[in-house]
C-alpha cells in the first residue's frame, strides 16, 4: 500500500510537523544515495525450513565455531586467539563483519552505521582497557590508576548541541528557559541519581556499573526492574516536561525505546553506571569518525582469515561430542564438526538454527524482544551556515528537541575538520508507532531520505542544497529492548548458561545493547569454551 | 468633495501597514529569540496597548491636525520602515535587543493609534457621525486582513522580511506625501517642507529596498569608521580592510588583525625572538596563520632561510596582497617570494596528515580563541601535532592574545604549551591598535631568556633595550592562579575563558 507523503510524515515526524511540511514547496533539488544492504533474504532463509545437504568432501573439522561478527562475536574469536586457540570459524551472514558496530568508508572520513562511541571503561574494567592499549588509545595511568585515553580520541568538545524553538543551545539538557521548578526538579533528579552512584549493598558492590553482571542483585535494586522509567519518574513526582524530555531522549538514544518502554533499571544505569562518584562527571567518551568501526576493525584484524562472510548458518546440531553446523551463502553448502560453538547473533534466532532447541527449551528465545531503526550517512558538500550569530556552534552530537529522531552525530568533528565537507550520521528508532519493524520495511530509500532531510529541515532548511547523498540502512533488530522485568527476569538468567556444547555469547544477553555488555559476553563464552 | 473616498482608501493603507509592522516585528523577534508564542504574545499585547495610548494622546492634539496627521504618517513610515533592517542590526550588536525591539513596537503601535482617531476628526465635517465611524473602522479591519492574508503568503516568501518592511514604509510615505494634496486646504503652514520631508524619505526607504542585500555592508560601514577600501567574504570569514588617517586596517569577522601604522611591533615581537632563540642557522620556517605575509616579511630578514611554508586556511587571505596593493607594499611583496610557499589548509588537519620534513622555526599566528574551531589550534593535541614536525633544537613562537585584557586565556595557553612538553618564554610587548599583547617563545629543552636580536637585522622597533622588556611582566598580567586550566580538545577551556574575559569589554 502507497502512503501519501503527509501519511508518511505523519508516521515519522508526527502529524502537526507533517502538516507543516506538506503545506511547503518541495525542494527543487535531491540528493542521490541507496538502501545500504543488510543481508535480509538470506537471513530470513532460515524461515522457509529448507534442507541443506552438505558434500562429504564439505565438511572441516574445527576447534570452535563462532556464529556472529559483531563486537560479542569478534571479542570471543579475539580473546580464544589470544589465549592460544587458533583453530577457529568465524561465519558472518552479512558481507561485512561489526553488527550494530559496522562503518562505512568515505571522504574525508569513516563514518559509523550504528554505535559511535564508548565511556572510558572504569579501572576495574580491566579486559577492556587491555583492548584500549593494545590499540595504543592510552597513554598510561593517573595516580589513582585511572587509565588515561589520548587527547585525540576523547570527544573534542563541543560536544552536544539541541535545537529548540529556532535556536541551538550548548548540552542536551535544555537549559534556556526554565523555570524554577524545572531547575528545581532538576537538581532532584540529580539527587536521586547521585543516591544510586553512592549506593553500595552489603557485599560492597554498586548498583549500576559497566559491566552489568557486576551490578548489585539487592531486592531494592532489582525491584527497579519491575516499573518503567516514566513510572519511576512519575513516583518521584517529577513532571518537568524538559526532564522528561531528557529522560526520554537518553531511553531512546541508548535503548531504542520511549520513556514507558524503559524499565526504571535501564533509565538509572544510563545515567549512574558512568559516574565515579557522588557529584562526579560522567565518564568522557572515546569516539572516532567512523565510530565503533575502530573497534571493530581492530578486533576482525586478530581473525580476519578465519572469518566466512556472507554465510547464513542454517542449522546448529548438538552432538555427543561437540556441533555440527552448516552455513550456506546462496550457492553452496558448507559443514564444520566443532568441539564447541559460540552463539553470537541475536538469541531470538537460535531457534530458528539450534536443531531441537524447541523440544526441551531452555530458556524462551522469543522474550528476548528487540526493536528496529534507520540510519542515515549524509554527505554534505558543505556545512549549514549558522542562523543567527550567537547559536550555538555545530557539535559532535546535535539534537532535535521536537523530533522523534535522535538528530545526527558529525563523523567530521573528531579528525578536527571544521570547514568544508562533512558526513553526518542521522538516528532514527522505530519506538514511535506499535508496529516500527513493519512500518520502516514498508518504506524505500526515497522515503526514509524525506523523512530525514525534512526533519533535519527545520533546524538547516539548507540540507538539501547541502546534502550530496544520503544513504541509509535499515536495522530490523538493531538493540535488544530492555522493557520492564526482562532485565532481571527468568530467561535471560537461564540463557547465560551454556546450551550442550554451544555457548551464547551476545549483548542481547545483558538485557541491552552496549559495546561493554557485547564485549563482556565475548570474553565470558571465550573463557567458558577454553575451560 | 472627492478627497472621502481617497481618505478612506488610506485608512486602508495605514491599517493595512500597521498590522504589517506588528508581524514584522514578532517574526523577526521569534526568529532570532526562538520560543514564538511568547514573541508573538509580547509583541501584540504591546501593540495593542500602544495603539490604545496614541489614541488616548490624539485627545491632545488640538489644531492644525492635517500636518500633524502628515508628520505622524511619516514618522511611521520612518519607524516601521526600517524596522526589521533595523532589529536584525541591533539583534547582531548589542545585547539589550529587547529592550530596542519593544521600544520599536511600542513606538510603531503608538503611532498608529495617533493615526485613525486624527483622520476621523479632519473627516468629521465631511460626512455624519454614523457613517463615519462606521466606514473607517470597517474599513480599518478591512486593512488588517488584507496585511495578515498577504504576510504569509505573498510578503514573507517573495519579498523577504527586510524588503517587506522598506517596502510598507514605502507605502506609509507615499499616503503621506498624497495626503499633503488631498489635505493641501488643511494645511495651514509648511506644506512645502512637509513634502521635502516625505519625498526624502520615500528616497532613502526606496534605495534600502534596492539595496536590500547589501544591508549588511552598510551595517559594516557603522562599525568601522574608517572607509572601507575592501570587503569581501570567503567561505571561512569577513575580510575588511578600512583606510584611516593612520593607514590600513585588516579586519577578520570585525576583529582588528592589524593596523599599518603599527604592526611592525606586533609582527618583530613575533619573529625575532623565535630567531635569537635558535642556536645555528635556521632553514626551514613554518607559519601557521599569518596570511597578510606580514609574518613572513620579517622571516625573510634573514638570508640563512631557505624555505618559508605558510599554512592558513583561507586563500582568499592568503591571496589578499594580489588584490590590495597597499598590502603588497606592507608585506614588502613577502608572499610573491620563490622560498615561500602557501597552503590553504586547516592547520590542524594538516599538521596531523601530512609527512613533512621538519622546521627549525615556527611562528604560530593564529587569530584569538573566540570559537571552537578557533580553540582546537591552542589545544595539547595541536601543539603536540607542531611538535612532532619540528627539529629537536627549533625555537616558535605563539601569539597568545592579551595577557592584561584576557589575562587567563593567556596563562591557559602558557600551561597548554607547558603540559604539551615544551619549555615556555611567556613576552609581551605594547602594540598601540591592540593594546598590551602576549607572546610565547618555546623549545623542546630548556633554555635561557635570549638578551637581544640577532645582529645585522634591520629592525623598527626591538633592540637591545625593548627586547629584554619584553620578558618582564607586570603584576596585573602573572599567572592569576594556579587553577588555572589546561586546554583540551574535550574540555576546550580557552574558548570559556576567552569569551569571559573579552565579553567585559564588549
Amino acid at each position: 500500500m502507497r502512503l501519501t507523503r503527509r501519511e508518511l510524515l505523519t508516521t515519522f515526524l508526527g502529524a502537526p510537523f507533517a502538516f507543516a511540511a506538506c503545506r511547503e514547496s518541495r525542494p527543487d533539488r535531491f540528493p542521490d544515495g541507496e538502501l545500504a544492504g543488510q543481508n535480509v533474504d538470506l537471513g530470513h532463509i532460515l524461515r522457509e525450513h529448507r534442507t541443506f545437504e552438505v558434500s562429504a568432501d564439505k565438511w572441516r573439522q574445527v576447534k570452535v565455531v563462532i556464529v556472529g561478527s559483531g563486537v560479542a562475536g569478534l571479542t570471543a574469536a579475539w580473546k580464544l586467539s589470544k589465549q592460544g586457540i587458533e583453530d577457529i570459524v568465524v561465519l558472518e551472514l552479512e558481507k561485512d563483519v561489526g553488527g550494530t558496530s559496522k562503518s562505512g568508508e568515505g571522504r574525508p572520513v569513516g563514518y559509523p552505521w550504528g554505535a559511535h562511541y564508548l565511556p572510558v571503561p572504569f579501572r576495574e574494567n580491566t579486559e577492556l582497557i587491555e583492548l584500549l592499549d593494545e590499540m595504543r588509545l592510552t597513554e598510561g595511568r593517573s595516580a589513582e590508576g585511572d587509565v588515561i585515553i589520548k587527547e585525540q580520541f576523547l570527544c573534542r568538545q563541543p560536544e552536544e548541541r539541541v535545537f529548540y524553538k529556532g535556536r541551538w543551545y550548548e548540552g542536551l539538557y535544555l537549559h534556556a528557559g526554565e523555570s524554577e521548578e524545572d531547575i528545581r526538579q532538576f537538581s532532584e533528579f540529580q539527587k536521586h541519581t547521585d543516591h544510586w552512584v553512592n549506593w553500595r549493598d552489603g557485599k560492597g558492590r554498586r548498583a549500576f556499573v559497566v559491566p552489568s553482571a557486576l551490578c548489585s542483585d539487592d531486592a531494592e535494586v532489582v525491584a527497579l526492574d519491575k516499573i518503567s522509567f516514566g513510572e519511576w519518574l512519575r513516583q518521584k513526582g517529577l513532571t518537568s516536561e524538559r526532564l522528561l524530555w531528557y529522560c526520554d531522549y537518553a531511553c531512546r538514544d541508548d535503548y531504542g525505546l520511549k520513556l514507558d518502554q524503559t524499565s526504571a533499571w535501564a533509565g538509572l544505569f544510563y545515567f549512574c553506571s558512568r559516574v565515579r562518584k557522588s557529584g562526579g562527571e560522567s565518564q568522557p567518551f572515546i569516539t572516532f569518525p567512523e565510530g565503533n568501526g575502530r573497534f571493530v576493525a581492530h578486533l576482525a584484524e586478530s581473525v580476519k582469515d578465519k572469518t566466512l562472510r556472507s554465510q547464513a548458518v542454517v542449522s546448529i546440531v548438538p552432538t555427543e561430542s561437540g556441533v555440527d553446523i552448516v552455513c550456506f551463502d546462496g550457492a553452496e553448502t558448507l559443514g564444520f564438526h566443532c568441539e564447541k560453538a559460540i552463539y553470537a547473533s541475536p538469541i531470538f534466532t537460535a531457534p530458528y538454527v539450534i536443531r531441537g532447541f524447541n523440544e526441551a527449551a531452555p530458556f524462551d528465545a522469543r522474550s528476548f524482544h528487540s526493536n528496529s531503526w534507520f540510519v542515515a550517512n549524509l554527505q554534505l558538500k558543505d556545512r549549514p551556515k549558522p542562523r543567527f550569530s550567537r547559536d550555538f556552534p555545530l557539535a559532535w552530537d546535535n539534537v532535535l528537541y521536537d523530533s522523534h529522531s535522535l538528530g545526527y552525530v558529525n563523523a567530521t568533528h573528531q579528525k578536527g575538520i571544521d570547514h568544508g565537507p562533512a558526513i553526518w550520521t542521522y538516528y532514527y528508532p522505530m519506538c514511535h508507532e506499535p508496529d516500527g519493524r513493519t512500518k520502516l520495511f514498508n518504506y524505500e530509500w526515497r522515503e526514509l531520505a524525506d523523512v530525514c532531510l525534512t526533519d533535519l529541515a527545520r533546524a538547516h532548511p539548507d540540507i538539501h542544497e547541502l546534502c550530496d547523498r544520503i544513504d541509509i540502512m535499515r536495522w530490523g533488530h538493531a538493540m535488544i529492548s530492555p522493557t520492564p522485568g526482562f532485565i532481571h527476569g527468568e530467561t535471560r538468567a537461564k540463557a547465560l548458561k551454556p546450551y550442550r556444547n554451544i555457548h551464547f555469547a551476545h549483548t542481547d544477553l545483558s538485557g541491552f545493547a552496549l559495546f561493554e555488555e557485547a564485549f563482556y559476553h565475548g570474553l565470558r563464552a571465550a573463557k567458558e569454551v577454553k575451560e | 468633495m472627492k478627497r472621502v473616498p481617497l481618505l478612506f482608501l488610506n485608512v486602508v493603507i495605514i491599517a493595512t501597514c500597521g498590522l504589517i509592522y506588528e508581524l514584522l516585528a514578532a517574526t523577526v523577534s521569534s526568529y532570532v529569540l526562538g520560543d514564538s508564542v511568547t514573541q508573538f504574545s509580547l509583541v501584540i499585547g504591546i501593540y495593542l496597548s500602544a495603539m490604545g495610548v496614541g489614541s488616548w494622546l490624539s485627545g491632545f492634539l488640538e489644531t492644525n491636525l492635517a500636518s500633524k496627521f502628515i508628520e505622524i504618517e511619516l514618522a511611521v513610515a520612518l519607524i516601521g520602515g526600517f524596522s526589521a533592517p533595523l532589529l536584525f542590526l541591533t539583534f547582531a550588536n548589542v545585547s539589550y535587543f529587547a529592550v530596542i525591539l519593544y521600544s520599536m513596537v511600542f513606538a510603531i503601535g503608538a503611532l498608529v493609534g495617533l493615526e485613525i482617531p486624527l483622520l476621523m476628526r479632519i473627516l468629521k465635517d465631511e460626512l455624519d457621525f454614523k457613517d463615519l465611524v462606521s466606514r473607517v473602522l470597517a474599513l480599518d479591519y478591512v486593512g488588517a486582513l488584507l496585511a495578515s492574508l498577504m504576510f504569509p503568503i505573498f510578503l514573507v516568501p517573495k519579498l523577504g522580511l527586510n524588503r517587506t518592511s522598506l517596502l510598507f514604509g514605502m507605502l506609509n510615505a507615499i499616503v503621506g506625501i498624497w495626503g499633503t494634496w488631498l489635505l493641501e486646504p488643511l494645511i495651514k503652514k509648511n506644506l512645502t517642507l512637509l513634502r521635502v520631508k516625505g519625498f526624502v524619505l520615500l528616497v532613502l526607504l526606496g534605495i534600502a529596498f534596492i539595496k536590500a542585500d547589501s544591508l549588511t555592508t552598510m551595517a559594516e560601514d557603522a562599525l568601522f569608521p574608517d572607509q572601507i577600501v575592501y570587503a569581501k567574504s570567503s567561505p571561512y570569514q569577513r575580510i575588511v580592510v578600512t583606510r584611516g588617517k593612520l593607514g590600513h586596517s585588516l579586519f577578520l569577522n570585525g576583529n582588528l588583525q592589524f593596523n599599518s601604522f603599527d604592526e611592525y611591533r606586533y609582527h618583530e615581537a613575533l619573529v625575532h625572538p623565535a630567531f635569537a632563540a635558535y642556536q645555528g642557522e635556521p632553514k626551514r620556517v613554518l607559519v601557521l596563520g599569518g596570511g597578510d605575509g606580514l609574518a613572513v616579511r620579517e622571516i625573510l630578514k634573514y638570508p640563512s632561510v631557505e624555505s618559508v611554508t605558510l599554512v592558513d586556511l583561507d586563500p582568499m587571505m592568503t591571496g589578499l596582497s594580489e588584490a590590495l596593493p597597499a598590502l603588497m607594499e606592507l608585506n614588502k611583496g613577502s608572499m610573491k617570494d620563490p622560498r615561500v610557499s602557501v597552503i590553504n589548509a586547516d592547520a590542524f588537519v594538516w599538521l596531523d596528515n601530512n609527512d613533512i620534513e621538519p622546521f627549525d622555526i615556527a611562528i604560530v599566528d593564529f587569530p584569538d580563541p573566540n570559537n571552537f574551531a578557533l580553540g582546537k589550534l591552542y589545544t595539547t593535541r595541536f601543539y603536540g601535532l607542531l611538535r612532532a614536525k619540528l627539529r629537536p633544537e627549533a625555537a616558535v613562537v605563539i601569539q597568545c592574545t592579551s595577557p592584561l585584557y584576557a589575562r587567563n586565556s593567556y596563562w591557559s595557553i602558557i600551561k597548554t604549551l607547558e603540559a604539551a612538553g615544551f619549555y615556555v618564554k611567556p613576552f609581551q610587548t605594547t602594540v598601540p591598535s591592540f593594546g598590551v599583547w602576549g607572546y610565547a617563545l618555546v623549545k623542546q629543552q630548556p633554555f635561557e631568556t635570549p638578551q637581544n636580536a640577532r645582529e645585522g637585522i634591520e629592525l623598527n622597533y626591538i633592540n637591545q633595550n625593548s627586547f629584554a622588556s619584553l620578558f618582564d611582566f607586570p603584576s596585573d598580567m602573572t599567572l592569576p592562579s594556579d587553577d588555572i586550566e589546561i586546554n583540551r580538545l574535550d574540555n576546550q577551556a580557552l574558548v570559556r575563558y576567552y569569551e569571559t574575559e573579552w565579553r567585559r569589554f564588549e
